[in-house]
């Protein structure tokens, strides 16, 4: 939904909210996708916001460009630590009967440099390279099967297919098998009460499961010569393969749940992106080398992860607030990326910037997306394609959100494909 | 205005005249010099401006600081070495006239 689009009322009663009564973490605002309503005026009236009460407790809305950029680059400062509730705006809990995965996302240096270092080169460009021909190829293969002229749901067979695909090239995954690998990665983020799984003992079952079918697939890889899959990567590799197995699943599962929602999104936000701005949807069609600026901007504009979170070692000023030792901070991406006195013209979406990287959907600092130049290849391979084939993806009807304070997804787009 | 060489990865030489006080960073993307990415505007938040600098160049550039965040950021950087720093992080002066920095075959 566009801002044209909200009711008028809607639009009214934001703007009339006492600014102490907003509060940005209730999911069913980015489902409605009026979220940017909020943070405009968070940016303008109060750019560092606290929220006393909430589903999710007192928080800290950071909505600055600048502001974030300040808490991102200042670990020593502001934690990623799981047990002091992690990196999202619901704390992680420690659960009864929850099998524990650490991974280092959710840690502060040393631990997360050892391990980040330990499994960086498997994602790196040059490794990136070797992958490309299959990934290019299997996209090929999807594309070409998809029927033209008809409604169809483009996450669930491009978007989702897509992601699922590149994740299980990166693993050398038996391929009639990979709907596993979306599978594990719904699951390992997953509580009861989304309904993914039924009970947490349900959910720890599976990660066993997982957790056998890797470790066979380690077995195998370890006795052949070593190839540039990540499996074989991380078996032969002297600074991951003594890893204990738990921490070997951890690093593991950190790389597919990483890359699966975000670049899905990111798959499905473009095509959105482009049928909201026909103007833009002309140029790429005119010159399909604006791909390689527009990939960045497509992960601007959507900004898969709304916000990571960062708890306070102890008392520090952001933007003038006094911030107490303890309190959860929220780096809120989604706004930061249409700031305006750092962003030209934030608000629209536009496919040849000059500096399309200059966003923070990838975060800034040690804890920068390991992923960031893969979610950026997978996306220039798929949008090459597209263009070879089709003259237009056109959406056909109301999209759907997905209820996520976190997560910024499209559920539902159905479209129709044009031939070229 | 400072000359400062910039060596891409397949040898390639481009010499660049840059103004005191620019950082190595911003010599090269003023110049359209290929290969710095520079995404986070030049706060030492991304290490996609990493550059090797010549040998010969090193002590007078100076040496990554041990712990700082230029370090932090480097390590995790690809083909990362003694000699590596961020060219944000790089202020040009006139005693680095002659200046050699070597981009990486990628950013990451
Ligand atoms: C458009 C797609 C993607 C977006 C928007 C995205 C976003 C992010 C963000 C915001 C962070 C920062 C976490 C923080 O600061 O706390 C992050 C970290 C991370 N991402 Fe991505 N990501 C994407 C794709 C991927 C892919 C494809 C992978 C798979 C390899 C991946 C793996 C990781 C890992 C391992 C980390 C943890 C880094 C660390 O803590 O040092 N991401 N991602
Ligand atoms: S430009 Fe980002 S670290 Fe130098």
């Amino acid at each position: 939904m566009s801002i044209d689009t909200i009711e008028p009322d809607t639009v009214e009663r934001i703007a009339s909210l006492p600014i102490d009564q907003i509060d940005v973490s209730r999911p069913s605002l980015f489902q409605k996708d009026t979220i940017g309503l909020f943070f405009n005026r968070l940016r303008n009236e109060d750019p560092v916001h606290y929220c006393r009460e909430s589903n999710v407790g007192p928080f800290w809305s950071v909505t600055k460009f600048d502001d974030i950029m300040a808490v991102d680059t200042n670990h020593k400062i502001f934690s990623s630590e799981a047990k002091l509730g992690g990196i999202a705006i619901q704390d992680m809990h420690s659960v009864e009967g929850a099998l524990e995965l650490e991974m280092f996302i959710a840690m502060d240096p040393p631990k997360h440099d050892q391990q980040r270092k330990a499994v960086t080169s498997a994602v790196a460009p040059s490794n990136l390279q070797l992958l490309e021909p299959t990934i290019r190829e299997r996209a090929c293969q999807i594309l070409d099967d998809l029927p033209v002229g008809e409604d169809i749901d483009w996450v669930d067979k491009v978007s989702i297919e897509l992601t699922t695909m590149t994740l299980a090239t990166l693993f050398d995954f038996p391929w009639e098998e990979r709907r596993k690998l979306t599978r594990w990665s719904d699951i390992t983020t997953a509580a009861p009460e989304t309904g993914i799984v039924e009970s947490y003992e349900a959910r720890r079952q599976e990660l066993i499961e997982c957790a056998m079918y890797f470790k066979g697939l380690w077995d195998q890889r370890i006795n052949e010569e070593p190839k540039n899959d990540l499996i074989s990567i991380m078996a032969h590799s002297p600074a991951t393969r003594d890893m204990p197995f738990l921490e070997f699943l951890g690093n593991l599962l950190l790389l597919i749940v990483g890359g699966n929602d975000t670049t899905r999104n990111s798959i499905s936000g473009g095509v959105l992106a482009l049928n909201q701005n026909p103007d833009e949807y002309r140029k790429l069609n005119g010159d399909p080398s604006l791909i390689a600026s527009m990939v960045p901007e497509i992960i601007r504009w959507q900004t898969p992860l709304t916000h990571m979170r960062r708890t306070a070692l102890q008392d520090w000023d952001i933007g003038g607030k006094q911030i107490r030792k303890g309190d959860k901070v929220v780096m809120w991406y989604l706004s930061g990326n249409r700031d305006d006195t750092v962003i030209d013209r934030a608000d629209q979406f536009i496919i040849d910037r000059k500096n399309p990287r200059h966003h923070l959907s990838f975060g800034y600092g040690i804890h920068r997306c390991m992923g960031n130049r893969l979610a950026e290849l997978q996306l220039r391979i798929i949008w090459e394609e597209i263009h070879k084939r089709f003259a237009k993806v056109e959406v056909t009807g109301e999209p759907e959100r997905l209820f996520s304070n976190f997560v910024r997804g499209i559920t539902k787009l159905p479209v129709r494909l044009h031939a070229r | 205005m400072v000359k400062v060489t910039f060596v891409s990865n397949n040898g390639t030489r481009r010499e660049v005249h840059v103004a005191e006080g620019e950082t190595a960073r911003e010599a090269a993307l003023f110049n359209d010099v290929p290969g710095i990415d520079g995404d986070c505007g030049g706060a030492c938040a991304c290490a996609t401006c990493h550059v090797h600098v010549d040998q010969a160049w090193i002590d007078k550039v100076g040496r990554l600081e041990e712990g700082g965040a230029e370090a932090e950021l480097l390590q995790f950087a690809e083909g990362a070495n003694e000699y590596s720093r961020l060219a944000c992080q790089i202020p040009i002066k006139p005693t680095l006239e002659g200046l050699v920095l070597h981009v990486p075959e990628q950013q990451y």
